[in-house]
Parts: structure tokens; C-alpha cells; sequence
């Protein structure tokens, strides 16, 4: 750029203006809003709470309770899985894919329904290896199927997150004389977690939302409760609860993941 | 083993009919959707885009609400909600009784969060592309909408359709759900062929197997449209 270049023109801030477009769009939005405030106060019924505040923080309870159980043996699962797929041996990595695409290309819902319907043919099977009391209960067959599910969502991320970590990272280790755990647990993972981070966080929002499908095989979690309390109300504003409940939840944790990773990659940032 | 194939067959003894007018019903219902998914979400895209902050403000309100509440219990709302929103209004103004089926119940709740998670999509392949690619568009002579037309969206398809590839084989399983509000799709037919058979753990098992057949066939042709929007790279 030469000096004598005739300055331009520094064009003025864009003004915020109002449009057409967005009074209408924040006008639906209020107008939901004022409707939904006005039914509020004229549906709203001191007694139902009375009635279902309890049954509704049991279920709020039974979601979360599942969801974490889950999560973690899912997550234990899930690293044989990731490495795995990660191996050259064709076997283990076809049977780790195999199980990959089985529970991410077929809907949960039909997992639970295969497990807590199905496996009851073979009941006498279980009784003889001990297993019917598991396999009997609607909240341990969600437990197995949530579990088994994420195991493959976070055998994926594991494997993406561990690939992401440079090669040099393990030659680096290996030219200190480290050995191939200590590298592995020393060194990638810590790394590893940190891309990690996000999609865990995504993959455990993905589950309280999916959990709510083991209120059809009958365990009372957050929308099981509240599909009772509509079936004995019918009152919609049973629904309109658990909607706040996992929103609330769900923002809560989205909030809680930004914030973590802004305090974990604090030397990341230039 | 014969007599699983009996049960798996066509004709009045064997359930192979029912399951295969399941799976046209899963089908139509994700192709239905994807088209009411695919606009909203772009317009919705449009929107955060926008100067305008109200208009982005009611759009990222969309997403929150939607990307955050359960498949299941977005279903549940719009079915029982619309539902008694109509016969209020029906009874209020003596219209004849309206009622949404399940089917349009389950379009319309599926193709609102596949809008809420297509925008992101959307809006993070916008960002990918350089500025220079519309000034340039610009510079040519082109109008706004040629502009978008001829030059973003082809560029923009090629960078979203991995995500929207995902949302896809997500839209394709949770049509499973509408089963729930009474939809006869895979899941339904399944399940009714176990209680009357007694054979739970074959019919469910099929219906497992259909949708990994599904989303396999999905994945083909997402393929090869992958490669059609790639055609230009691919010269050497």
C-alpha cells in the first residue's frame, strides 16, 4: 500500500434498524408468549403441583440417575470399542465396526423394545445363567440399551479425538523412553479429552433427550410422570412442566460445557 | 426355523405384508419431512444471518426451544396440543371437528427439529464460504438472488451435506417415535405381529434389520450425491 492512495471512505456503522421481518417474527414469539402466560393463569391449578411435584422431581430424579449410570459404563465400553476400530487386526476392527453401525443405524427405540420385549422369549435361557432379575426390570433393560448405545456414539468420538492428537506426540514419548501406556495415558489422552470435551457434552445432552423413550416400556422417569399426571389430568399443562424441566436442564448444561471449555484451553488461546 | 419364515412371509399367514406397508410408511413420512426440514432450516439460517437483531433473536429462540426438548415430547406436545387447540377452536366457532393424524403430527414435530439443527448446519457452511465469492458474484453484475442462486448455494450444499447427511439417518430413526402416537410404520407393524404371534424377539429383530437396511441404502445415496456435488474436484 503506498502512501498517497486517496483515503477512503470509512463507511459509517451499519445502524440497527427494524424491519418488516423481524417485528413480525418477535411479534409471533411474544404473541406465544402472552398466550402462553394467559392459559398459564387460568390452568393453573395450585393443587396439581400439590398433586405431582413429588412424582415429577422422582422422575426428574430417575432421568438423571439413568442417564449418568449409563454414561459411565457406556463410557467403559466404549474404549475397548474405540481401539478397536483403531486396530489393524481386521478382526477386532470388524467386529468393533460392526457393533458401531448396528446401535447408530438403527433407531434406540427399537433397541429397547428388542431388548425388554424380545429377550423375554428367552427367559428360561437367563434363569439358568442367572440374569432374569436383570432383564425382567423395564429400568435395567433401559440402563442396558442407553448403555450399549453411547457406548458406540463415544467409541466414535474416542477414536476422532485420539486421532486428532499428532503423531509426533507419540514419537515425542517414545524418544523420552516412555512405554506405550504411559504415553497413551500420559500424554494423548489428556490431549485427546480436550476435543473431546464438546461432543461428550453433546453426547450426554443426546441422551437426556433420548431417555425420555424408556417411559414407553413403562420406567417412571421425568416424561414417564408426566405422562401419568396427563392420562389422570388431562390437563396439557402437564406436558408444558416437563418442557420447561428439560430445557432447563439441557440450556444448563450447554452453559456448563462453554464455560469448561473456555477454563481448559486457557493456554490454547493466543 | 421354517416357522419364522412362515411368520416373516407374505400372503394371510405370514406378516411380510404388514411390514412392508410399515416401511413404505417410515419411508414417506422421512421423505415428507426432509423437504418442510431442508427450507425452514435454511430460512432459519437466513435469519440468524441478519442485521436485523429481532429477527435473529426469534430465530436462535426456535433453535433453543427445539434442539433442547425431547424428540418424544416434541411429538407429544404438537399431537395433543394442536389437537386441543383445534377442537377449541372448533367448538368455539361450530366448524366441523379437525384433527391432525399422526401422520402430519409426526411431519410437522420432526420437520421443526430437523429445521432447529439443519440452520446450524446451514449457517456454519455460510461461514465457510469467502466473502469474496458474493463480492465476486457481485462484481460480475449479478443480482442478489443470482448471487445465492449460482454462486453460494452450490458451494453451500457441498460444505453442509455431511451434516445434513447426519440429520438425515437421525430423521429416518425417529420417525420410529411417531410409532408411539399410533403411526403404523416399522416399529408399529412390528410390534403388533409380536404380541400376536408370541414371537417378540423375531418381529423386533426384523424391524432392526430393515432400518440398518434403510439408513445402508441411505448412506449409498448419500454417496453418490457426495460425489455429484464434488464433480468438478474430481477432473484429474
Amino acid at each position: 500500500m503506498s502512501g498517497n492512495t486517496p483515503a477512503l471512505a470509512i463507511p459509517a456503522p451499519p445502524r440497527q434498524k427494524l424491519k418488516i421481518g423481524g417485528i413480525v417474527a418477535i411479534s409471533i414469539w411474544i404473541v406465544i408468549a402472552v398466550a402462553f402466560v394467559i392459559y398459564f393463569v387460568g390452568a393453573f391449578d395450585i393443587t396439581l403441583i400439590e398433586r405431582f411435584g413429588w412424582s415429577y422431581l422422582s422422575g426428574l430424579w430417575v432421568t438423571v440417575s439413568l442417564v449418568a449410570l449409563s454414561f459411565v459404563f457406556g463410557a467403559i465400553v466404549s474404549l475397548p470399542v474405540a481401539l478397536g476400530r483403531m486396530a489393524t487386526n481386521p478382526i477386532a476392527s470388524g467386529a468393533a465396526f460392526a457393533f458401531v453401525y448396528f446401535f447408530r443405524g438403527t433407531p434406540l427405540i427399537a433397541q429397547i423394545f428388542l431388548v425388554y420385549y424380545g429377550f423375554g422369549e428367552f427367559h428360561r435361557f437367563f434363569e439358568t445363567i442367572g440374569l432374569w432379575w436383570f432383564f425382567r426390570e423395564a429400568w435395567y433393560c433401559g440402563l442396558f440399551s442407553l448403555a450399549l448405545n453411547t457406548a458406540a456414539y463415544q467409541a466414535e468420538i474416542l477414536r476422532g479425538a485420539i486421532e486428532s492428537v499428532p503423531k509426533g506426540q507419540w514419537e515425542g514419548g517414545r524418544s523420552l523412553g516412555l512405554s506405550r501406556t504411559v504415553i497413551f495415558f500420559k500424554v494423548v489422552l489428556p490431549q485427546a479429552l480436550i476435543v473431546a470435551l464438546r461432543p461428550y457434552a453433546n453426547e450426554i445432552i443426546l441422551m437426556i433427550k433420548a431417555s425420555a423413550i424408556v417411559a414407553i416400556i413403562t420406567v417412571y422417569d421425568l416424561f414417564g410422570e408426566t405422562r401419568q399426571a396427563y392420562s389422570r389430568t388431562y390437563d396439557f399443562q402437564t406436558y408444558v412442566w416437563a418442557a420447561l424441566l428439560y430445557l432447563a436442564i439441557v440450556e444448563a448444561l450447554r452453559h456448563a460445557t462453554n464455560w469448561a471449555e473456555r477454563r481448559l484451553t486457557v493456554h490454547l488461546k493466543r | 426355523m421354517n416357522e419364522s419364515l412362515t411368520l416373516l412371509g407374505f400372503g394371510p399367514t405370514g406378516w411380510g405384508d404388514d411390514l412392508a406397508r410399515g416401511v413404505v410408511v417410515t419411508v414417506t413420512l422421512s421423505l415428507a419431512t426432509l423437504p418442510i426440514g431442508l427450507c425452514l432450516g435454511f430460512l432459519l439460517s437466513l435469519a440468524k444471518q441478519s442485521e436485523d437483531a429481532l429477527l435473529k433473536l426469534s430465530a436462535d429462540i426456535f433453535t433453543t426451544i427445539f434442539r433442547g426438548l425431547p424428540e418424544l415430547l416434541t411429538l407429544f406436545l404438537v399431537y395433543f396440543g394442536i389437537n386441543a387447540a383445534l377442537k377449541s377452536l372448533s367448538d368455539a366457532t361450530g366448524l366441523p371437528d379437525l384433527a391432525l393424524s399422526s401422520f402430519v403430527s409426526g411431519m410437522v414435530a420432526l420437520g421443526v427439529v430437523f429445521s432447529a439443527f439443519a440452520s446450524e448446519v446451514f449457517l456454519s457452511a455460510f461461514r465457510a464460504i469467502p466473502h469474496g465469492q458474493r463480492e465476486g458474484g457481485m462484481a460480475l453484475g449479478l443480482g442478489r438472488a443470482k448471487v445465492m442462486l449460482l454462486v453460494i448455494l452450490p458451494q453451500l450444499i457441498k460444505i453442509a451435506l455431511p451434516g445434513l447427511a447426519n440429520l438425515w439417518m437421525n430423521l429416518l430413526k425417529d420417525t420410529a417415535l411417531v410409532s408411539v402416537i399410533g403411526l403404523a410404520d416399522i416399529l408399529r407393524q412390528a410390534g403388533i405381529a409380536a404380541r400376536v404371534s408370541r414371537e417378540p424377539f423375531l418381529f423386533f429383530g426384523t424391524a432392526i434389520v430393515l432400518y440398518l437396511v434403510l439408513t445402508m441404502l441411505s448412506s449409498i445415496a448419500i454417496g453418490g450425491i457426495d460425489r455429484w456435488t464434488k464433480r468438478g474436484e474430481m477432473a484429474k
